[in-house]
C-alpha cells in the first residue's frame, strides 16, 4: 500500500519583542498594574540574541535537536554571534520585516506604518527573496500625524519598534468584541508567520513546482477569526493561500487546540490518499497571545524574555508518484534508503494505515492515552518502541518552561512513554534514561502551542530521512479540549512517518 | 494518615501529570466528595 | 496556579465552607506542587492573585502520595495511576508537601 509522502516543510520565526506586551497574560497584568510593561521592557531581547540563541537555531533548521544536550544551560547565555538568521528551513526575520510583513497581509486597511518602517522592512524581506519590490512598492505609508493621532483616539493600538511607535493597528468594528484591534493582531500575526512559512515553502520546491501546483491549503493554528455572531467560525487557510499566489486551490481550517497543525497533516495525507487532491499545503501561523506567556518567572530570574518569538510552519504533502521523473526526487545514496529494494524513494510517507487516534472511550487515565497514541499504532505496524528511532512530542524549549514550575515538558512526556514500555516488559525499567537519550530530543521549540506539539520536528524528521540518518519518527500531539470548558476530555493525534 | 471518605475534595489535576478525571475516579472511589475539578495545562 | 482558577476556588470555598475540605494534586513537578499547596494554604505567593493574602488553610495531597494511593482499590491504582506513579519520581514531586502541610499557618 502507498501513501502520501511529506516532501518539504518550513520552519520560521518572526522576532516580535514589542508584541510582547499584547501578549494574552502581559496584557492582562498590564492592565491591572502599568509598572508590568516597566519590569518587562528591560528584559525583551535583542535581534542579534534571539538569532544567536541555540533553540531558535535548532528550530530554523542550522542545528539539529541532537545537538542541543551540548550546548551549555543557561541556553540565553551561551550565544552564537556567528549564528545566521537563514536557516536551512526557513528564516528568522526581524520585528521590523514582520510588521512589513503585517501590512503586507493586511486586506482590511488596518495597519498603518509610517514611511520609515515601511521602506525598512520592503529592503529586509526583498533581500530575503520573501517579497517582490512591486508587491511591497503598492503600500501606502501612513504619517506621524495620523499614526499618532489613530493611536490616541481609541480605536487602534499603537506598534511598537525599538522602543518608538512606528505604526497602529485599528479595531475592525467599533462595538464587535471579536473585531478589537487586539485580535485582529492576534488574528493578522498568525496569517503573517503562515504567510512567511508558505513563502519559504514555495521557494524550497521552485524548481519543479509553482503556486499554481497546489490543490488545496489547510491550516491548523489557535486563533479565532470571525466576528460577533461566529466568534471562531472563519479562518486563515485560504487568506493564506491568497497572499502566497496559491489561486488553483481552495481550503479550511482545522481546529483542534494544541492538535490542529498535526490534524491537519493527517487530514491533508487522507485527502491525497482518497483521490481528491495531488499536492496539499498544510500552514500554521504563530500564536500572539501565548508571547509573554510566563513572563513573570523570566523577570523574577532576571532572565531574558524568551517568549519574543512567533513561529510559523508549512508542510507540503504529496501524493506518491507526484514527483515524477524530477532527478531531484531520487535520494542521493539509494543505500540509505534501508534493506528493502522496493523503497518508496526519497520522501517519508504518513502511515495512515496506523494513525493514534485518542477516542473518546479512551478516556483521560495516562495509560490509555500513551497507549492511544504510541502503542496501538506501532503494534498495528509490527513494531515495537525501538523500532521508531525518534518520538516527537511536545517539544516546548525548557529553559522557557522551567522556570515557572511547568517542567520539561518533552522529558515528561518521553517518560511516559520510556514508563510504558518499562510496565510492558520491552524496555528495563532502569532502562527509562537510555530510551530517552536514544529515542527522545531535547526540547527547542517556543511555547507557541500547536507548533510545539510535534510537527516542528518534521523538517528535522525530514532531513535525516533523506540523509538516512534515522528511518522512522512517531509524532504525537496532544490537544487539551478541557480548556474550553465544553468537555473534561482531552484529545491527541499520532502517526508515523518513515521512509 | 487522611482519610479521604468524608473528606470534600479540589481536585487539580495536570495534563502530563495526573488528569482531573483520573484523580475524581480515584477520590470518588475512596469515599470522598468532589468540589472541583480542573486539569491544568501549563503550556 | 493561574489566576482564573484561584478565583473559581475562592468562590466555591465561600459558597461550601473550608470544614473537611482538602486538595488532591497531579502535577508532574515539585515546582508546580510547591506552588499550588502553598497558595490553597496560605494564599498567592506571588500577591497576584485572587487569593493574595487569603489564607484558605486548605492541605494539598499528591494522588501518587502513598498515604492517598494506598487507600484506592488496586486495579483502579493500575488503570488510572500507575503509569504516571513510573514515568515521574514521585518522591521529589511530593517532597515539598508534608513540610507546608505540618507548617505552622500563617
Amino acid at each position: 500500500m502507498s501513501f502520501p509522502a511529506i516532501t518539504a516543510v518550513a520552519n520560521v520565526l518572526a522576532h516580535a519583542p514589542g508584541l510582547v506586551r499584547y501578549g494574552s497574560k502581559p496584557l492582562r497584568d498590564i492592565g491591572q498594574d502599568p509598572a508590568v510593561l516597566e519590569a518587562i521592557t528591560p528584559r525583551l531581547r535583542s535581534y542579534a540574541d534571539a538569532v544567536a540563541y541555540a533553540p531558535n537555531q535548532v528550530f530554523i533548521g542550522n542545528l539539529d535537536p541532537e545537538m542541543l544536550g551540548a550546548v551549555p544551560r543557561p541556553w540565553f547565555r551561551a550565544l552564537d554571534g556567528t549564528a545566521s538568521s537563514t536557516g536551512a528551513f526557513g528564516d528568522l526575520i526581524g520585528e521590523c520585516e514582520l510588521l512589513g510583513l503585517l501590512k503586507l497581509c493586511d486586506r482590511a486597511r488596518l495597519v498603518h506604518l509610517d514611511a520609515a518602517t515601511l521602506a525598512e522592512a520592503r529592503a529586509g524581506l526583498a533581500r530575503r527573496g520573501i517579497v517582490t519590490p512591486d508587491e511591497m512598492a503598492a503600500l501606502a505609508a501612513a504619517d506621524a500625524g495620523a499614526i499618532n493621532a489613530i493611536g490616541k483616539s481609541g480605536e487602534a493600538i499603537p506598534l511598537w519598534l525599538d522602543g518608538r511607535v512606528v505604526g497602529a493597528m485599528s479595531r475592525g468594528h467599533e462595538q464587535d468584541e471579536a473585531l478589537t484591534a487586539n485580535v485582529l493582531l492576534e488574528n493578522l500575526a498568525a496569517k503573517a508567520t503562515g504567510v512567511l512559512a508558505v513563502r519559504r515553502l514555495l521557494r524550497m520546491v521552485e524548481r519543479r513546482l509553482g503556486p499554481g501546483d497546489i490543490d488545496f491549503v489547510l491550516a491548523g493554528s489557535e486563533e479565532a477569526v470571525g466576528d460577533r455572531y461566529q466568534r471562531g467560525g472563519g479562518g486563515l487557510a485560504k487568506a493564506i493561500a491568497e497572499s502566497c499566489g496559491i489561486t488553483a486551490a481552495t481550503g479550511f481550517d482545522v481546529k483542534a487546540f494544541c492538535a490542529s497543525t498535526l490534524y491537519a497533516v493527517v487530514n491533508a495525507a487522507a485527502l491525497i490518499q482518497a483521490g481528491l487532491f495531488s499536492r496539499v499545503v498544510v500552514v500554521a501561523g504563530g500564536s500572539l497571545a501565548k508571547l509573554g506567556m510566563k513572563y513573570r518567572a523570566h523577570v523574577a530570574r532576571q532572565m531574558p524574555i524568551l517568549e519574543d518569538m512567533l513561529a510559523g510552519i508549512a508542510i507540503l504533502v504529496e501524493r506518491p508518484g507526484a514527483r515524477g521523473s524530477d532527478p531531484s526526487a531520487r535520494g542521493s545514496d539509494p543505500s540509505a534508503r534501508g534493506s528493502d529494494p522496493s523503497a518508496r524513494g526519497s520522501d517519508p510517507v504518513i502511515r495512515l494505515d496506523t494513525l493514534g487516534l485518542h477516542t473518546i472511550a479512551t478516556g483521560s487515565a495516562q495509560q490509555a492515552i500513551v497507549e492511544a497514541l504510541v502503542i496501538t499504532p506501532l503494534a498495528k505496524a509490527g513494531y515495537r518502541l525501538r523500532d521508531v528511532d525518534r518520538y516527537a512530542t511536545e517539544m516546548h524549549n525548557p529553559e522557557v518552561t522551567e522556570p515557572s514550575g511547568s517542567g520539561d515538558v518533552p522529558r515528561g512526556n518521553y517518560r511516559l512513554i520510556a514508563a510504558l514500555g518499562a510496565l510492558r516488559g520491552e524496555l528495563p525499567r532502569d532502562g527509562i534514561d537510555a530510551f530517552i537519550a536514544a529515542h527522545g530530543m531535547p526540547g527547542y521549540a517556543p511555547t507557541q502551542g500547536h507548533i510545539a506539539s510535534a510537527v516542528c520536528y518534521l523538517a528535522h524528521a525530514l532531513r535525516a530521512m533523506r540523509a538516512g540518518q534515522i528511518r522512522r519518527a512517531l509524532f504525537m500531539a496532544k490537544g487539551s479540549l478541557f480548556l474550553g470548558r465544553m468537555t473534561d476530555a482531552s484529545d491527541g493525534v499520532s502517526f508515523i512517518l518513515e521512509i | 494518615m487522611i482519610e479521604l471518605k468524608g473528606k470534600r475534595v479540589l481536585v487539580i489535576g495536570e495534563r502530563d501529570g495526573v488528569s482531573g478525571p483520573a484523580i475524581e475516579v480515584c477520590v470518588r472511589s475512596a469515599g470522598a466528595q468532589v468540589l472541583y475539578a480542573e486539569t491544568l495545562c501549563f503550556v | 496556579m493561574d489566576l482564573e482558577g484561584q478565583g473559581r476556588i475562592k468562590q466555591v470555598i465561600e459558597q461550601a465552607g473550608s470544614a473537611d475540605v482538602i486538595a488532591v494534586l497531579g502535577a508532574n513537578s515539585s515546582a508546580a506542587v510547591e506552588m499550588t499547596a502553598l497558595t490553597l494554604k496560605s494564599g498567592d505567593p506571588s500577591y497576584a492573585g485572587p487569593l493574595a493574602g487569603i489564607a484558605l488553610g486548605i492541605p494539598s495531597y499528591h494522588v501518587l502520595e502513598p498515604e492517598i494511593a494506598d487507600q484506592f482499590e488496586r486495579a483502579l491504582y493500575e488503570r488510572e495511576l500507575a503509569l504516571s506513579a513510573l514515568a515521574m519520581d514521585v518522591a521529589e514531586v511530593v517532597a515539598p508537601l508534608k513540610t507546608i502541610r505540618d507548617s505552622a499557618p500563617v
